[in-house]
């Protein structure tokens, strides 16, 4: 069984967006772009997969840029067999992604497919269930424990006020939470084996989709800034300032 | 011009969330009309009818809908508003039922979704945060049918009562068999729920421990009639629940008042807090970025401090 894992390049988590000037979006010159850490948590769930028996073959796909080859490499040197690149440097809404991404599972043949339950960057949650929709597959969203025996997953995933158990039969779609796994510490000899396993790059323009976006960003701007408040002495002057100047408690 | 709402419900009754949804499918200015999908659910349509200006209850009602799993669920969103001319927007509160459902519901209309909306413009142009709310973009949507998730803490909920909308049944759509529930453990909170709450007494990496996490902070939240939440380094670290995560990728929350108690304030925090009303923060270490958001900081040791703000209210 094959499984496709779900790439995406993003600025790096522990960096601060900045908004251009021109409020045409958020500046990436010169940051450095990571693979999007819901991403890194999908790679390790799948190639664990692999390694308990479960899958033959993890191949990560991203769509994008050409240095989503940097991801790709980063996804095979925590354990992904090969890498697919859909290029293209038009901008990708998550219906496009999904659409690209149902062509390279449609292609390979997919059982599985596990996606990060949202990208850092747009924070918008939507590609792995929008891929679940157009496959026609089940979905288990925010998973936090994924076991597959045979024709059938049993995944929990996290719900409002608790956990909820799915059982679904494959073919699924998986989307990860925080708490799934801990993605293993990428060592260098890993890296080295990863640069030689195989990269395939497609053409998006070459698949016939419809990518367009559909929205328009008109504008992108600094959130209103929150003024930092007041230091108070102790508690006493805690409770007094919240009673009678907050007047919240 | 119409607005379809996906209620998210218990079956006897509307989840709060859901009035935060209308109040924005109000600001669009169609007619608005609320899908009530379960399995014996004729209260919850009810519930839904009486909510002030609502003008149309559509109720599914079938087994297959009993554990709102979002396959099912979809299908029927997409049958209801392939059979209404006269839909042109799609919203759900973006709590976990309605990230899970609403991008299947986008993607089977071939439409692009606006996650997130925390303010509508125009029938067609809206805002969202992105990046951990660090920028806002505003958006214009070309789709035919708008999907969009709304942000209940940047919406007031509307009144649940005092409306008086028409209740249609509609015919089921297609069981798809893809899954089953198994079971779900919900813990029943003797507190508030998160989102819903006026009051969050929050913890962070401070506390040292799931046992002190608890003795701590339960004493406070008590006395504050107050919700519990965590941020993500004390979940990480096993002091509370998944759920009682506040930030970019757990919980968003805006109440009156967020005591965040031993919390550093990391950017991925602060963009799931940001937008309460007033924010104390109690933290030993006097850099901390969380006093940078701060209404009220108070730099000391929450060991003794918040034993000494229970006593004192």
């Amino acid at each position: 069984m094959k499984i496709l894992v779900a790439v995406k390049r993003v600025l790096d988590y522990n960096i601060k967006a900045r908004v251009k000037a021109d409020g045409s979006g958020v500046d990436l010159a010169n940051q450095k772009l990571s693979m999007n850490p819901f991403d890194e948590i999908a790679c390790e769930e799948a190639v664990r997969l692999k390694e308990a028996g479960v899958a033959t073959e993890v191949i990560a796909v991203s769509c994008g840029v050409a240095g989503c080859q940097e991801t790709l490499r980063s996804a095979m040197a925590i354990g992904a067999d090969r890498g697919v690149l859909v290029e293209t440097d038009a901008v990708l809404e998550p219906l496009a992604v999904a659409k690209l991404m149902q062509h390279v599972a449609v292609k390979e043949g997919v059982r599985v497919a596990i996606f990060g339950k949202q990208a850092i960057d747009d924070d918008a949650g939507q590609a792995g269930q929008m891929f679940g929709a157009l496959m026609g597959w089940a979905q288990a969203t925010f998973a936090s424990s994924v076991k597959i025996e045979g024709d059938a997953a049993i995944i929990s995933r996290e719900i409002d006020g608790g956990l909820e158990t799915l059982r679904m039969k494959l073919p699924v779609v998986i989307t990860t939470d925080l708490r799934l796994n801990e993605p293993r510490f990428i060592t260098l000899p890993n890296i080295m084996k990863a640069k030689k396993k195989p990269l395939e790059v497609i053409k998006a323009s070459d698949l016939g989709l419809d990518l367009a976006p559909r929205t328009t960003v008109l504008r992108v701007e600094e959130p209103a800034g929150r003024q930092a408040g007041i230091r108070v002495a102790d508690v006493a002057e805690l409770v007094k300032r919240l009673k009678e100047e907050a007047k919240v408690i | 011009m119409s607005t379809l709402i996906i209620a998210e419900h218990d079956n006897a009754a509307l989840k709060p969330a859901t009035l935060n949804a209308i109040a924005a499918a109000l600001q669009i200015g169609a007619p608005v009309h609320v899908l009530v999908a379960g399995s014996g659910c004729a209260a919850a349509g009810q519930s839904a009818a009486a909510v002030a200006g609502v003008a149309k209850v559509l109720v599914a009602d079938a087994p297959h809908y009993g554990a709102q799993l979002a396959e099912n669920l979809a299908a029927l969103v997409q049958q209801q508003v392939r059979a209404d001319a006269s839909c042109t927007h799609v919203l759900a509160a973006a709590t976990a039922q309605g990230k899970n459902v609403l991008p299947r519901v986008a993607a089977l209309l071939d439409s692009s979704q606006i996650s997130d909306v925390t303010a509508v413009e125009s029938a067609d142009t809206f805002r969202r945060p992105f990046y951990a709310g660090n920028a806002i973009a505003r958006v214009q949507s070309g789709d035919r049918i708008k999907v969009l998730s709304i942000r209940t803490t940047a919406f007031d909920p509307v009144a649940a009562r005092g409306g008086s909308a028409v209740v249609e049944t509609v015919p089921a759509g297609p069981d798809l068999g893809l899954t089953e529930l198994a079971g779900r453990e919900v813990v029943a909170l003797e507190r508030p729920e998160l989102t819903a709450a006026s009051i969050i007494v929050s913890g962070g990496r401070g506390l040292g421990s799931a046992d002190k996490f608890h003795a701590v902070l339960e004493p406070l939240a008590d006395k504050l009639g107050a919700a519990l939440g965590a941020s993500r380094a004390a979940v990480d670290a096993g002091y509370a629940p998944n759920d009682y995560q506040v930030g970019q990728t757990g919980k968003i929350v805006a109440p009156q008042l967020y005591v965040a108690v031993g919390i550093s304030g990391a950017i991925q925090h602060l963009a799931g807090m940001k937008d309460s009303k007033v924010i104390v923060a109690i933290n030993k270490d006097a850099e901390a970025p969380i006093f940078q958001v701060a209404d009220y900081g108070l730099v000391g040791d929450l060991f003794t401090t918040v034993p000494e703000l229970v006593s004192s209210l």
